[in-house]
């Protein structure tokens, strides 16, 4: 069973096994509208933790995804390209955003867990 | 901002109905409704959308001689177009301009008959008046009517709404202007807007303006729009937004705005110049400009935004311009933008490179505006 951990950025990661997988949250899903593009830096591109490694637009506006902990960008939701509404959609689960192989796992555990991060909202 | 928001009329309206608000040019102004933003652009070019646009300034212009004309001439000494010539009940697009040539804000003009209706940017409505008033408060009255609020009524669908409130309405032209009475109250009454739309610009006294907002809105053709979807639709309507594609360093030649100075006010023409900034816009129209603004299409889905730099090459060595206004466009299912480019650039299918985190996008020099005008002549 992963657990799901939370930024206060409104990001989300899962891990399973080396790789997590990372999305935004409902509420953050709900605040950007519905988007019109999305992309996550190229596979293979490293980034510590807090840095940007996906974008995702809005009819008005661009805003950054950080990479909740440090890694390896591993994968990039290929639905996206075509279907970027799907992140509203279903936030937390069809409409995750890239992948990302985790270098410290020690980083997960200063995430926000579930209700932390409600209670920060 | 240290100052409270002030709030629209239709405040208590936007609230009712769902509205996220957010600070705009010191106003707390609905950004989008429930049905958001996409739904409420494809909405106002497919029926029509009802706009809050009651923090815009509304102007009563009066000659002090009591000759219209003279209170159109006067302005023309700060706005460089044709006003003296305006008809009874028509209006017309105009621009304030600086010392240098630039643009100090961008208004509409209408003539309804014994004074003139001067509808001037929120941000701009202190400076606009007090200019005003310092130049010409020996020639004219300057009344802001901040007790009166705007409403506008957008798309194919707006002039059947307006007629059955306002019957009038319907045998106006665009660009006409009048006053009558909507719902049994009396408002200043437009054809124009700012979505590429035929629609209807309503100047309302401020008690009454929830009672109309509500009577338009029981017509199930009509949404509430928020300025979000306000930005998407003028974009893609190619018009300008003062503050990103217009500022005191752009002039209305550089701005692709010379359409809007008649001839008469040109070089050559009967009141040729005599408005701030003349020698340098005449000089400008007669020998070119080294910018222009023009139309921008960005190659696949991204949305290139106001503050990209445009390159000549896919490397980025040679910087030929910037966006100024630049979203994704709902009713063309792609980015659209516009900026300023290096003349030598500025050729319609001109394919240059935007840069966009670290990469370099194709953009193509386009024709403005993106969609197709519904304007009934």
């Amino acid at each position: 069973m992963s657990s799901t951990y939370y930024t206060p950025s409104h990001e989300w990661i899962r891990l399973e096994g080396e790789i997590a997988t990372v999305g935004i949250t409902g509420h953050a899903a709900e605040e950007l509208g519905e988007l019109v593009f999305v992309e996550a830096k190229d596979e293979g591109t490293e980034v510590a933790q807090g840095d940007a490694a996906a974008v995702v637009e809005s009819v008005k506006a661009a805003s950054d995804i950080y990479a909740p902990v440090s890694g390896v960008l591993a994968g990039f939701n290929a639905r996206l390209s075509d279907e970027p509404t799907l992140v509203g959609a279903d936030p937390e689960g069809e409409g995750w955003i890239f992948k990302l192989r985790v270098t410290d796992s020690a980083q997960l555990e200063a995430l926000l867990d579930a209700d932390a991060y409600k209670a920060s909202l | 901002m240290s100052d409270a928001l002030l709030l629209t009329p239709l405040n208590a309206l936007h609230l009712e109905l769902g509205a996220r608000m957010v600070p705009f040019a010191g106003y707390s102004m609905p950004l989008q409704y429930p049905a958001g933003l996409m739904a409420e652009h494809l909405h106002t070019r497919g029926k029509a959308g009802l706009f809050d646009v009651s923090h815009m300034g509304q102007l009563r212009v009066t000659p002090r001689t009591g000759t219209l004309e003279d209170a159109a001439l006067a302005l023309e000494s700060l706005i460089p177009v044709d006003l003296a010539g305006l008809g009874a009940n028509r209006q017309r697009y105009g621009f304030l301009t600086n010392e240098k040539g630039g643009i100090r804000d961008d208004l509409m003009v209408a003539n309804m008959g014994d004074w003139l209706f001067v509808v001037v940017n929120a941000s701009c409505k202190e400076a606009d008046t007090a200019l005003m008033q310092a130049a010409l408060g020996d020639r004219i009255v300057i009344e802001p009517q901040a007790d009166r609020a705007l409403l506008a009524l957008q798309g194919p669908e707006a002039v059947h709404v307006l007629a059955d409130l306002c019957p009038q309405a319907e045998a106006m032209r665009f660009m006409d202007a009048i006053e009558a009475d909507v719902d049994g109250v009396r408002c200043t009454v437009t054809r124009s807007g700012y979505t590429g739309e035929d629609g209807f610009e309503i100047g309302i006294p401020a008690e009454h303006a929830e009672q109309i907002a509500r009577a338009l809105l029981a017509d199930e053709r009509v949404l509430p729009i928020g300025l979000g979807a306000r930005d998407s639709l003028r974009l893609e309507a190619g018009l300008c937004l003062y503050g990103n594609d217009l500022d005191e360093t752009t002039t209305p030649v550089e701005a692709a705005l010379t359409w809007a100075m008649q001839k008469s006010r040109r070089e050559g023409g009967a009141r040729a110049g005599g408005y701030p900034g003349a020698e340098i816009i005449m000089a400008q129209a007669r020998d070119g400009v080294s910018r222009l603004r023009v139309g921008l299409a960005a190659e696949g889905r991204a949305p290139v935004r106001g503050g990209t730099e445009l390159f000549a090459d896919a490397e980025g060595t040679q910087k030929v311009g910037v966006v100024t206004s630049g979203a994704f466009g709902p009713s063309v299912s792609a980015p659209v933008a516009m900026g300023y480019v290096a003349t030598g650039h500025s050729a319609i299918g001109t394919v240059l490179y935007g840069a966009l985190r670290g990469k370099f996008v194709p953009v193509q020099v386009r024709a403005l505006p993106f969609v197709p005008p519904g304007f009934k002549r």
